[in-house]
């Protein structure tokens, strides 16, 4: 089917601003992702999954200029023994990183243009094979177009956290970047990210686990208000592999998370979980899709948001459950929680299921502070604000509970007292 | 120390009075208990004391000790000594019991203008009491009330009251869900509480509780009034005969 002339239009203007490299071994994945998204074009606003984030400011030839926010709070995850890798506006900064030496881990950039075989056979490809049912242009996008990213290859079980940190230093920048991660057999890593990135970021993160494989994933966006910021990842799980990813995103005024996880392999488990913080212009996005296309699989999505002052959160959260994934057990849930009549949620659960012995369970709620929580809380002397703020950390807690180190969860919780107590003034 | 006078409270959306004009006193050092059949209005005059929504005072003072407890917040008569220990403590996931815990405290105290209280100082307090309640430190870590037993969110309670010591002591219902070994705990907390600067009301459905925490005082409610008040006899009195004799005697 033949795309809509402005549709056309507006992919070839984003386009004529973007380059790719014309060696090396990742061409002909970026040549392919181009055609690619040639032949969808662009989001648009009357797309079935972009119904409700407007996609206008991921699409524009060029970023909203964003200004630089200067973080008051320490280091995120500092508390951690981690190896650090910073990007600057997008761009890798020696200096500021650690040696790319971590036992357990082969790191290389994408940048690089050495032949990298392992990740030749990867790269790219998890971004297709998540194109359908759904499409994703702006990934696409990413891997034709992708300056750098780093490729690490898991061999053994990783002590340290990889912690990659994203500095926003240009009002103008445009970053993107294309992770790819490929978690070998009984392998096991822990990914940490944080920071702005750019004044626009479009990321990629490709993470193959194999059997047995373990990749954990805590992220933190935020304070950077101004920042746009489109990111996807792109997960296949092989037999008894493990995968959980957490997201807090405070502040933004615009962020679309996609997380498209495929099980493939027996007995596998994905947790994908997000908390976020939005005050006023703030527009929040969790569009998550779970395959199942193995036995007894599990899979957990669980999303909080903590909406105030006309803040906007989205949830499109898909369990496609296909033929023979019998002894599926997926469950997701999607809570707002609105502190005034301004904010909204919208939700979109979704369920598809063609195995008969399978327990799917979905939610979604919004509502306000707990009254019966709040009296209580009160009637042992806290006074309204406070007990308000603990029972905004409550609430986002079971999201925040799926991180399986204790100390992340309370970096992330830490974070989180913060910024209420900053609104508290 | 808790003077109620003529005190009518109605539900705030309904045109529903409840309480139709309480008098009640409770003295410093005094246990008092106030029993009464379902719906006679107990458990709202302790919500009324304490600052729930909901509900209209349409008459009448409650004051702590001379204090209008009726235009403070919630929290201001938490700190100034006022304590209800919930027919239904309400469980908070993701906050652990002790930070609920350390952060009340010190919450009281900063609203009194006193100084917080160190992280040792509290630390070595707080499980000197749980301990006897039997309190665990897995239970203290826990979040609060959640997937605890009906025995533990009571005790929790108790330990909460321990550890805020304040000056008046409602107790709702606090046996209500309790087996004999849980009372007799949570008995023995309150009663290792009582002293001389104190006061408690202790409302409650059933004559048991009170063997075990001795009242001095026993008020019969029964349509938002006391319609009798008398010695320890009283409570033998309802838990033999009934409540219908002394409602009807009232009429």
């Amino acid at each position: 089917m033949a795309l809509p002339q402005p549709k056309i239009d507006a992919t070839e203007a984003r386009l004529a601003t973007l380059s790719m490299p014309e060696t090396g071994w990742s061409v002909p994945a970026r040549k392919a992702a181009l055609a690619r998204l040639r032949a969808m074009g662009l989001p648009g606003a009357r797309d079935e999954y972009w119904k409700f984030t407007r996609p206008h400011s991921l699409n524009a030839p060029e970023p909203a200029p964003a200004a630089v926010f200067d973080a008051d709070e320490g280091p995120f995850f500092g508390n951690v023994d981690r190896l650090k890798i910073v990007f600057v506006d997008g761009v890798f900064d020696p200096e500021a990183s650690d040696a790319l030496e971590l036992e357990g881990v082969e790191f290389a950039r994408l940048s690089d243009g050495a032949d990298i075989h392992w990740a030749q056979d990867l790269y790219g490809k998890l971004e297709e094979a998540g194109q359908s049912p759904v499409e994703r242009p702006l990934a696409a996008l990413n891997t034709a177009f992708a300056s750098d990213g780093l490729l690490m290859r898991v061999t053994g079980k990783v002590e340290k956290p990889i912690s990659l940190v994203y500095y926003h230093r240009s009002e103008t920048s445009d970053a993107t970047l294309h992770h790819v991660v490929k978690v070998e057999e009984g392998a096991d890593v822990t990914i940490l990210e944080n920071g702005p990135a750019a004044a626009r970021f479009n990321k990629v993160m490709e993470v193959d686990v194999a059997d047995r494989g373990g990749f954990h994933h805590v992220r933190a966006q935020g304070r950077d208000h101004e920042r746009q910021a489109a990111t996807h990842i792109f997960a296949r799980l092989g037999t008894e592999s493990t995968f959980k990813t957490f997201t807090l995103t405070a502040n933004g005024v615009m962020t679309r998370n996609e997380c498209v996880v495929e099980l493939t392999g027996d007995d596998a488990v994905a947790h994908v979980a997000g908390a976020c913080m939005g005050d006023g212009d703030f527009h929040h996005d969790d569009t998550v899709f779970i395959t199942h296309d193995a036995v007894n699989c599990e899979s957990r999505q669980v999303f909080k948001k903590v909406l105030r002052n006309g803040a906007t959160g989205v949830f499109q959260g898909k369990i496609l459950v296909k033929p023979g994934a019998q002894q599926t057990d997926g469950y997701q849930i999607s809570q707002s929680l609105l502190l005034d009549g301004d904010s909204q949620f919208l939700a979109k659960p979704e369920l598809e299921i063609y195995a008969d012995d399978v327990a799917c369970s979905h939610g979604s709620t919004s509502g306000a502070i707990d009254e019966e929580g709040l009296f209580y809380l009160r009637a042992r002397g806290l006074p309204r604000g406070a007990a308000e703020d603990l029972l905004t950390i409550a609430f986002i807690a079971e999201a925040v509970q799926e991180i399986e180190d204790e100390r992340l969860q309370d970096e992330i919780v830490a974070r989180v007292e913060g910024w209420l107590a900053r609104r508290r003034g | 120390m808790l003077e109620i006078k003529n005190l009518q409270v109605k539900l705030e959306e309904e045109d529903k009075q409840i309480l139709k004009g309480v008098d009640l006193t409770v003295e410093a050092g005094k246990v008092h208990a106030i029993m009464g059949p379902n719906g006679s209005g107990k458990s709202t005059l302790s919500y009324v004391l304490s600052g729930k929504d909901g509900y209209e005072v349409t008459g009448g003072e409650a004051t702590l000790d001379g204090k209008d407890l009726l235009e403070m917040d919630p929290e201001e008569r938490a700190a100034a000594g006022l304590f209800l220990a919930f027919q239904y403590p309400v469980e908070i996931p993701g906050v652990g019991n002790m930070t609920f815990l350390r952060t009340a405290v010190n919450s009281q105290r900063k609203a009194r203008g006193e100084e917080e209280m160190s992280s040792t100082e509290f630390l070595k307090l707080v499980r000197e009491k749980a301990k006897s309640l039997q309190i665990d430190a897995e239970m203290l870590k826990r979040p609060v009330n959640v997937g605890f037993s009906g025995g533990e969110k009571k005790r929790n309670e108790i330990l909460q009251m321990a550890m805020l010591e304040p000056k008046m002591c409602i107790l709702d219902e606090t046996d209500s869900g309790l087996d004999v070994d849980a009372m007799r705990l949570v008995a023995d907390g309150v009663n290792a509480l009582r002293s001389e600067g104190r006061g408690f009301l202790v409302i409650t459905h059933y004559q048991r509780l009170l063997d075990h925490i001795k009242p001095d005082v026993v008020h019969i409610m029964s349509n938002g009034r006391i319609i009798k008040t008398g010695g320890p006899e009283l409570a033998l009195e309802v838990e033999n005969e009934g409540y219908a004799h002394l409602i009807e005697e009232q009429a």
